[in-house]
């Protein structure tokens, strides 16, 4: 099943490669910016600021940790750089730089985990960024922010790249359809509200926020009227947007392409709660690993499509 | 693709700033004895701390901040040109704190607040709390990478600083080290001195039982680095070996230090079973004696 497909959504770049793209035209504006990757850059597509600016790139072989603390280390002394890996090899493999070299001393590095979720495919379990944003959100001071289209990534990569602290950008691997036109509000840490509606909210991020729109649009069609938001930032949390949602539609589901515990699913659980609480369903990849196949294959096999979203919401009306 | 030589520029080198005046082999036998009473009175304060791992290190940090090496200038501590220095075994920071309030950096009586709440000095470094600290460490295993990046930067600037990162021979044992290793001598930076404590005990036992990470001179030149071996508490050999450190070309230089775990006092030398314990009062008392401090 595609993502967006229902609803005519136009396939754009994948996020990845918007955020290469970007990365390349920030080079060229910024001196300071410097890169690192731990030779991956051409699946993080890091590779396309390597080939415009090749004396600030720098290829720290398969060593995430070190890659991560060579950044810290070009940060301390005034550079802004950028790494990048698969989001579970940053994550899992450098978390105690991340924390320790990055976080602690509050280093102006960003960081960037591409092939996130189950969406990878045939790849498998050991390449899915499943885990990433639940750590990335256990960084004390890290932005977190996971973009869902192009247009979004590129919004997104260059409000990263003007903020002076750590963060966490979230790419995928597969081409992911547009939501974003050229004029859609983005703003960092403020959730974009992609369609009103006041029975129930759709909160969902990256790829899956396709899902949400497809779903949306066959509630309204059965008279329930839905409300999308686009929570691409998880820190600092928009919680005014949330509680907004609580009180004015009553029902909230939240759909990401992770684990249960500790992501986008928590992160809004933890905002309702302590605002308007309000019942909640929770669309994830629950508590395992996925497994290989083809992209579409996956989600609708792990109930990350618009017919498990439909389900989610109906048992909260 | 990095461009072996593309950003060689280096500028005139700065001159050392007047408050730090270079010292004599003798005045930094005397700077020593002076550190080596202050990370016993501030660890024994504190009731915790890790005095043996300091007394090892103290004639290096000694060279580096009193030698005339180091480049660095107490009165501002971000001074653009300044020398990086990173404890990337973070834990003898007792050390390090000691070296940089008798350099001027604060003064000398803070150090008996080492570890309190609401102290600069941490237990660890903590580079936001205490300005003169170049990398938060306490994490054992990632001072080199810091300074690899920070190597990197400097090169980047075409500026002159160099970087100096001081690693215990227990800390050998962390991946990341290796990985850092690898990745300095593929970037050729000559800007950057890793310097072993190889004081031949950590936590448990002797690193030759516990992980023996020798022949270390060896290992290091293998991954590409200049390698150089010195008894680390002979200041004259010390001075010999930094002076010349960051001079070889398209390199990266190690300095095996040859030194032992709890230095100058001598029933802690040698015994790992004083890591992380600060001196008992008698001991203290006994410990001064011995160093000359009535």
């Amino acid at each position: 099943m595609e993502i967006g497909k229902t609803l005519g959504l136009k396939l754009g770049k994948a996020t990845r490669v918007a955020f290469g793209e970007t990365l390349r035209d920030l080079g060229g504006e910024d001196p300071a910016l410097v890169v690192v990757d731990a030779d991956l850059n051409n699946s993080t597509r890091t590779d396309i600021f390597a080939k415009a600016h090749p004396g600030r790139f720098f290829n720290v072989g398969i060593a995430e940790s070190n890659m991560v603390g060579v950044a810290a280390g070009l940060a301390s002394a005034g550079k802004r750089p950028w790494c990048a890996s698969f989001a579970t090899f940053v994550m899992s493999n450098a978390y105690d730089q991340l924390r320790m070299s990055v976080a602690f001393p509050r280093c102006n590095v960003k960081v960037v985990g591409s092939h996130s979720g189950i969406s990878i495919g045939e790849d498998g379990p050991s390449q899915m960024g499943i885990e990433d944003v639940a750590l990335a959100c256990c960084l004390p001071g890290f932005l977190v922010v996971v973009p869902c289209d192009e247009v979004s990534t590129i919004r997104a990569t260059r409000a990263l790249h003007a903020h002076a602290g750590p963060a966490y950008l979230r790419t995928g691997r597969a081409n992911a359809p547009v939501i974003y036109g050229e004029d859609t509000p983005w703003e960092l840490g403020k959730a974009t509200c992609l369609r009103s509606g006041t029975d129930l909210t759709l909160v969902a991020n990256g790829l899956l926020l396709g899902a949400a729109l497809e779903a949306a649009a066959i509630l309204e069609q059965e008279g329930v009227s839905t409300r999308v938001l686009d929570l691409h930032t998880l820190k600092p949390l928009d919680t005014a947007s949330l509680a907004a949602a609580a009180r004015e539609t009553g029902r909230i589901v939240v759909i990401e392409e992770h684990l249960a515990h500790g992501g986008l699913g928590s992160t809004v659980a933890m905002a309702v709660a302590a605002s308007h609480p309000v019942p909640m369903r929770f669309v994830n990849l629950g508590d395992q690993f996925a497994e290989s196949g083809t992209p579409g294959q996956l989600l609708e096999k792990y109930g990350m499509t618009y017919p498990a979203i439909l389900r989610a919401a109906r048992e909260l009306l | 693709m990095y461009e072996e030589g593309r950003y060689l520029t280096p500028e005139p080198q700065t001159p050392n700033p007047e408050t730090v005046p270079v010292q004599s082999v003798l005045e930094l036998q005397e700077t020593a004895r002076l550190l080596r009473k202050h990370i016993i009175l501030s660890t024994t304060a504190a009731g915790s701390g890790h005095p043996s791992s300091s007394f090892s290190c103290t004639e290096i940090l000694c060279a580096l901040y009193f030698g005339g090496i180091l480049r660095y200038d107490p009165t501002n501590p971000t001074w653009p040109d300044r020398d990086r220095f990173i404890l990337s075994k973070g834990h003898a920071c007792p050390a390090q704190y000691a070296a940089m309030a008798v350099a001027g950096y604060f003064p000398e009586e803070e150090l008996l607040t080492l570890r309190k709440l609401g102290s600069r000095l941490e237990g660890h470094p903590n580079l936001q709390r205490l300005p003169g600290i170049e990398a938060s460490t306490g994490s054992l295993g990632q001072g080199l990478s810091l300074g690899l990046g920070m190597a990197l930067a400097a090169r980047l600037d075409g500026a002159d600083w160099k970087t100096w990162v001081v690693l215990g021979d227990g800390e050998l044992d962390e991946g990341q080290v290796w990985e850092a290793a690898l990745a300095a001598a593929k970037y050729g930076v000559s800007n950057l001195i890793a310097i072993v404590d190889a004081n031949t005990a950590q936590q448990t036992g002797y690193t030759k039982d516990v992980l023996d990470t020798e022949p270390k001179a060896d290992k290091w030149r293998s991954f590409g680095w200049e390698t150089h071996e010195v008894d680390g508490h002979d200041l004259e050999a010390l001075l010999s070996v930094l002076k010349c450190a960051g001079s070889a070309e398209h390199r990266p230089q190690a300095i095996i230090a040859r030194t032992l775990k709890g230095k100058g006092v001598s029933f802690v030398e040698r015994e790992y079973g004083y890591h992380g314990k600060p001196l008992t009062e008698e001991e203290t008392r006994r410990a001064l004696e011995e160093l000359g401090w009535k």
